[in-house]
């Protein structure tokens, strides 16, 4: 187990910018997703802590020492890549022994590990296959198999779990939390999908353009979003977003009417999330809609809904309202479940005095 | 329509399966003739193409004087005797020629995968500079004719004193010298997935043992690819060993097989075809042990 330190870590292809200036700090033990869209720079990365990719700028320690221009073999970390990259010419037991054998280990304990390995993610009965005999959840188990033998200090994951169709993913997701849980070894993790994100992370590091956005236990970001980019990334569906103005500490929301707000005058938006959007009259901030849309989940049904001035809102509600498409029905906000955010997008706070 | 119908006549319309069952006989048909045409056309050409490589056979096998005054390919009598007799027609029995060719031929093969297989791996892989200027300079080789650079290069050797001797023929090979087989093997190893070499990477190898442990072994079509056109041009090469080799001791199989057209006296024409009869098989031997890497080492790889 080891912290990961990054400290003003820059990324320059040519000219271009794609990663500026991170500090981030990943505690000993931890299990850290970074998130984002495509191209924010959470695969770089990862890369450049694994040592596949130099630094242009900054530096990253693990542990205590600065790993800058160690070679990647050398930084005792293991790294699950998106494509599994298993050695399609050795069976699976070479695949997950290769490791071990270019560090010069002794044929027993090379065997003992390898051994643990397949009866952890049970893969005993492959061993001998070569990687094309596997299917796609055995051959990413056979990846993690070889990222635990060779018992790393740090684990890296380059979105593992992209190639699994959706039903081994959720199996998959589980297995590696359980995983987490049993080694205990700190673990960073890269995804865009946010489900994954917020599922198994102990935090949350959500990237954007290059940038660190946030960084927070997916309660903290889910409920206490920094920004705007934050605040509608978490979540699933999105927050919805009510453009606004600003004027001497009251925001005219269309449809909605006015509300305190605590931002300088000006653009500003609103943001809630479908399950804090009412159906009925029950809330603070009242408006009158069409139902366009239903989509009935089973244990919830989102509606969709057109306002007044043509706005689009998404609710999250129970699997027994019986709402049609067509419908007139009202809107409800409460107060406490609005985020405010200012013109650029940053989160205001909340405004305590009630209008 | 109706009516039909109704009187009890719709046996004789065709049900949808038997429509089915005819348009299918008709396709089959149809895909049958055109496979015929296809097939004719073919072992036609093929016949055109395989002709020669008939009539040296053949002519391997008739006496002298009916290899060009006869238009039959079948011998009226089989000279077998041409094969014993044109083994060792020469000063230097054709024992001795075949044993140079193995030793020059496979030598160059070595060399040129082993060379060659390098070469492409540090342009596929590697980081150095100029490495685009020295691509563009290796490819624009494959544009010089050999004969252009035959001269310069023979005077290189003389002054290096290796002329009367393998070295010219082999040592290049040891040098990545031929650039057709480096691209080839360029685009090969661009196909293989860099995440391979980033996972060894991390498993603890420098690039030699990358290209060692990994890329090579999932290499094996192109290497073989490249091992079957080396030996073949190696071993039918001509004009390098006519400039190189001056002792007849010392050639190759093709020079030998030159050395049958006596500028003085009369030719011993079915002695040099049973002598390039047998000069084929070693090709013939090499090719069918290593198309079969190929294919095999397609499948292995489980990579297309």
């Amino acid at each position: 187990m080891a912290a990961v330190t990054l400290s003003e870590v820059r990324k320059s292809y040519g000219g271009l910018e794609v990663v500026h200036g991170i500090d981030l700090e990943v505690k000993s033990g931890e299990f850290l997703v970074l998130v984002g869209p495509s191209g924010c720079g959470k695969s770089t990365l990862l890369r450049m802590i694994a040592g596949l990719e130099e630094i242009t700028d900054g530096t990253i320690a693990i542990g205590e020492r600065i790993v800058n221009d160690v070679p990647a073999s050398q930084r005792n970390l293991s790294m699950v890549f998106q494509s599994y990259a298993l050695y399609p010419h050795m069976s699976v037991r070479k695949n997950l022994a290769f490791g071990l054998t270019n560090l010069r280990m002794p044929r027993p304990e090379i065997e003992r590990r390898v051994a643990e390995a397949a009866k952890i993610l049970q893969i005993g009965e492959l061993l001998e296959r070569k990687p094309r005999q596997l299917s796609g959840g055995q051959k990413q188990r056979v990846a993690i198999g070889r990222a635990i033998v060779r018992e790393p200090q740090l684990f890296l994951f380059d979105e593992p779990l992209s190639n699994l169709d959706a039903e081994l993913r959720v199996q998959m997701r589980v297995e590696l939390a359980n995983l987490y849980n049993r080694l205990g070894t700190t673990m960073i993790y890269v995804t865009h999908d946010q489900v994954e994100a917020m599922t198994m992370a102990t935090r949350i590091a959500v990237l954007s353009k290059g940038n660190i956005e946030q960084v927070g236990t997916p309660y903290e970001l889910y409920n206490f979003p920094r920004n705007r980019f934050v605040a509608t990334f978490i979540g699933s569906p999105k927050m919805n977003i009510l453009e606004a103005n600003a004027m001497g500490g009251a925001a005219t929301v269309a449809d909605f009417g006015t509300l305190p707000v605590v931002v300088p005058d000006g653009p500003i938006s609103v943001g809630i999330r479908p399950e804090q959007v009412l159906i009925g009259r029950d809330g603070d901030l009242v408006a009158e809609g069409k139902v366009t849309l239903v989509e009935y989940l089973g244990s919830e049904i989102f509606v969709h809904l057109r306002l007044a001035s043509g706005r689009d809102m998404l609710a999250k509600a129970a699997n027994t309202a019986q709402h049609k498409i067509g419908d007139e029905v009202s809107v409800a906000l409460r107060r406490e479940s609005l985020h405010t955010f200012d013109a650029n997008g940053l989160t205001a706070p909340r405004a305590t005095t009630t209008a | 329509m109706a009516d039909t119908t109704l009187v009890g006549a719709a046996p004789t319309h065709p049900t949808t399966a038997q429509i089915a069952a005819a348009i299918r006989e008709e396709r089959a048909r149809r895909g049958k003739r055109a496979a015929l045409l296809k097939h004719i056309f073919l072992i036609i050409t093929s016949l055109v193409m395989i002709y020669p490589l008939i009539w040296m056979l053949a002519s391997s096998l008739k006496p002298d004087n009916q290899i060009f005054g006869n238009l039959g390919l079948w011998p009226s009598e089989l000279r077998w005797e041409n094969y014993t007799a044109g083994w060792n027609a020469m000063a230097v029995s054709f024992t001795r020629f075949f044993l140079n060719s193995t030793f020059v031929t496979v030598l160059s093969v070595i060399g040129n995968v082993i060379s060659c297989s390098f070469a492409a791996y540090a342009f596929a892989r590697l980081e150095f500079s100029g490495k685009n200027i020295w691509f563009a300079l290796m490819m624009m080789t494959l544009m010089i004719p050999y004969h252009v650079v035959l001269i310069p290069q023979y005077i290189l050797f003389l002054k290096a004193g290796w002329v009367d001797s393998y070295l010219p023929l082999i040592v290049p090979r040891f040098l990545a010298g031929d650039a057709f087989f480096i691209f080839l093997m360029v685009q090969f190893f661009r196909q293989l997935p860099r995440d391979l070499d980033e996972a060894a990477m991390i498993d603890g190898c420098n690039p030699f043992k990358i290209y060692w442990a990994i890329i090579l072994p999932l290499s094996v079509p192109a290497m073989a690819t490249a091992a079957i056109f080396s030996f073949i041009w190696t071993w039918e090469d001509f004009l390098g060993p006519l400039v190189y080799l001056n002792d007849m001791r010392d050639y190759t199989v093709p020079l030998a097989l030159r050395s049958f057209i006596a500028q003085d006296s009369v030719s011993a024409y079915g002695q040099l075809f049973a002598m390039s009869v047998l000069s084929i098989v070693p090709i013939v031997i090499f090719f069918i042990i290593f198309q079969r890497l190929i294919i095999r080492g397609i499948a292995m790889s489980g990579l297309k």
